[in-house]
């Protein structure tokens, strides 16, 4: 097995090309587990923890935030709570200390697993990630990323490098179910982002179907319900029938199988109660204009 | 390949690693460190926690490749000579070992704690420790041992 270790982007963009096969790794929280097990045995291993330019975040033009695909949860958390709530909040769930030491939003897109911690904030954010080859860059919308289990529209000579994530205008929410706080891959789990400049919410449901899901249904009534009711300028508490039906919405968008971590029928349970809550808290938060609440 | 890593300060080498191994497998059994255990090989148990220059990682989740050049602190780099780390004191005098399989790995996470977090709440150890899995039920007494190490 080849074992490539660039030490410039460009570097490892033109090892890519060359060797479309290599298997990038980073924090490897999974390629490792895959190999620890026989379950792959690339004939190339693309080691990217060297390469300076994945490892870094950066203001955008817009008030948005550029973030590395190599930066690890830890950073997230420490560095960017503020900036990017919601995926900090997601990031915190994400395994235990030395998972978050060594794991990566780029290795969560790469992997592309439904049950990934952030893709739930990144299409409840309307993020975008920024895939590069020597080709060239194309930026293509989270909510386009995945095309099914494991899957999603990475080219086999690209790199993912950056996630792009819009200024937090609002409240943002994540939270999750299993059956511990750490070590928990999600039995199922929701994003959840309030944006009061254009009166629109985002939504993200993961681990409930082949890949992550929006509600757009649910979207579209809360969205109608806090037009209606003028409720961005005059902030009332929402009623429990808009929670309720806005949790009934989001339970609906989900496409959950019965698998050993949980039946469809209780995920499908657990998302209308985890999507009440997370509003219940996110609206809180933007009547009050008090701090975020880790979920 | 040969690879080169600084381990507990000294410069080692490894003849024919297979790039693809894990660094716990380099350390076990091509540097003859058995410290660090080897359990899960899948990051959920925490008895392989190593620092890696120095940040406490999963030992098992590090292929060899990606060690070249580095520095790698293993449990049995914390002692100072015959004189014990003041966590593997604690554990000790704690009480906080039952079969022993899992301290190495909780001894290097609350060493880790205490450098960044000299006095950590309750809930602060066990947020620091929840990567790390003790089957013999021990929570209490290695709950206890890092009380003991952060008054020390």
């Amino acid at each position: 097995m080849d074992f490539l270790r660039p030490t410039s982007l460009a570097d490892a963009l033109s090892a890519k090309a060359d060797q479309p096969e290599a298997v990038p790794i980073a924090g490897g929280t999974d390629v490792m587990v895959e190999l620890n097990f026989d379950h792959r045995r690339p004939s190339a291993l693309l080691d990217l923890t060297r390469v300076p330019e994945l490892a870094t975040w950066e203001p955008t033009a817009d008030g948005g935030t550029r973030l590395g695909a190599g930066v690890p949860y830890t950073r997230i958390i420490t560095e960017l709570g503020a900036r990017l709530p919601g995926l900090a909040m997601a990031a915190r769930t994400v395994g235990s200390p030395q998972i978050r030491n060594r794991g990566t939003v780029g290795g969560n897109l790469g992997a592309a697993s439904p049950a990934g911690d952030t893709h739930p904030v990144l299409l409840a954010v309307d993020a975008a990630v920024e895939l590069r080859s020597v080709r060239g860059t194309r930026v293509v919308p989270v909510r386009e990323f995945y095309t099914g289990v494991k899957r999603s529209v990475l080219a086999s000579d690209e790199l993912i490098t950056a996630v792009l994530l819009p200024r937090a205008g609002g409240p943002q929410q994540f939270s999750k179910v299993g059956t511990r706080n750490a070590m928990v891959i999600a039995v199922c789990s929701f994003g959840l982002a309030l944006h009061p400049g254009d009166g629109t919410v985002g939504t993200g449901i993961g681990s409930a179907g082949p890949t992550p899901l929006r509600a757009t249904e649910a979207e579209w009534f809360l969205t109608g319900e806090l037009a209606d009711g003028d409720l961005w300028e005059s902030p009332k508490p929402l009623t429990d029938s808009v929670r309720r039906r806005f949790g009934e919405l989001v339970a609906e968008a989900a496409a959950p199988i019965d698998d050993v971590r949980g039946s469809a029928a209780y995920r499908r349970h657990a998302l209308s109660v985890l999507a009440r809550r997370t509003l219940g808290w996110a609206w809180q938060d933007y009547r009050t204009g008090g701090d975020q609440r880790c979920a | 390949m040969r690879l080169n890593v600084t381990v507990n300060g000294e410069p080692r080498q490894a003849e024919d690693v297979w790039p693809g191994e894990s660094l716990l497998y380099v350390l076990r059994e091509r540097l003859g460190l058995p410290g660090s255990k080897n359990a899960c090989e899948q990051g959920e148990c925490g008895s392989c926690t190593v620092y890696l220059d120095g940040t406490p990682v999963c030992a098992c989740l590090v292929a060899a490749g990606q060690a070249e050049g580095r520095e790698v602190r293993t449990v049995e780099g914390l002692a100072e000579g015959e004189a014990l780390d003041r966590v593997q004191q604690s554990f000790v005098d704690a009480g906080a070992v039952q079969c022993g399989f899992c301290t190495p790995g909780l001894v290097v996470a609350a060493h880790d704690l205490l450098a960044r977090v000299p006095e950590p709440t309750d809930p602060e150890i066990r947020e620091a420790l929840a990567g790390n899995l003790c089957r013999c039920t021990g929570y209490e007494k290695i709950l206890d041992a890092v009380r003991l190490a952060a008054r020390r």
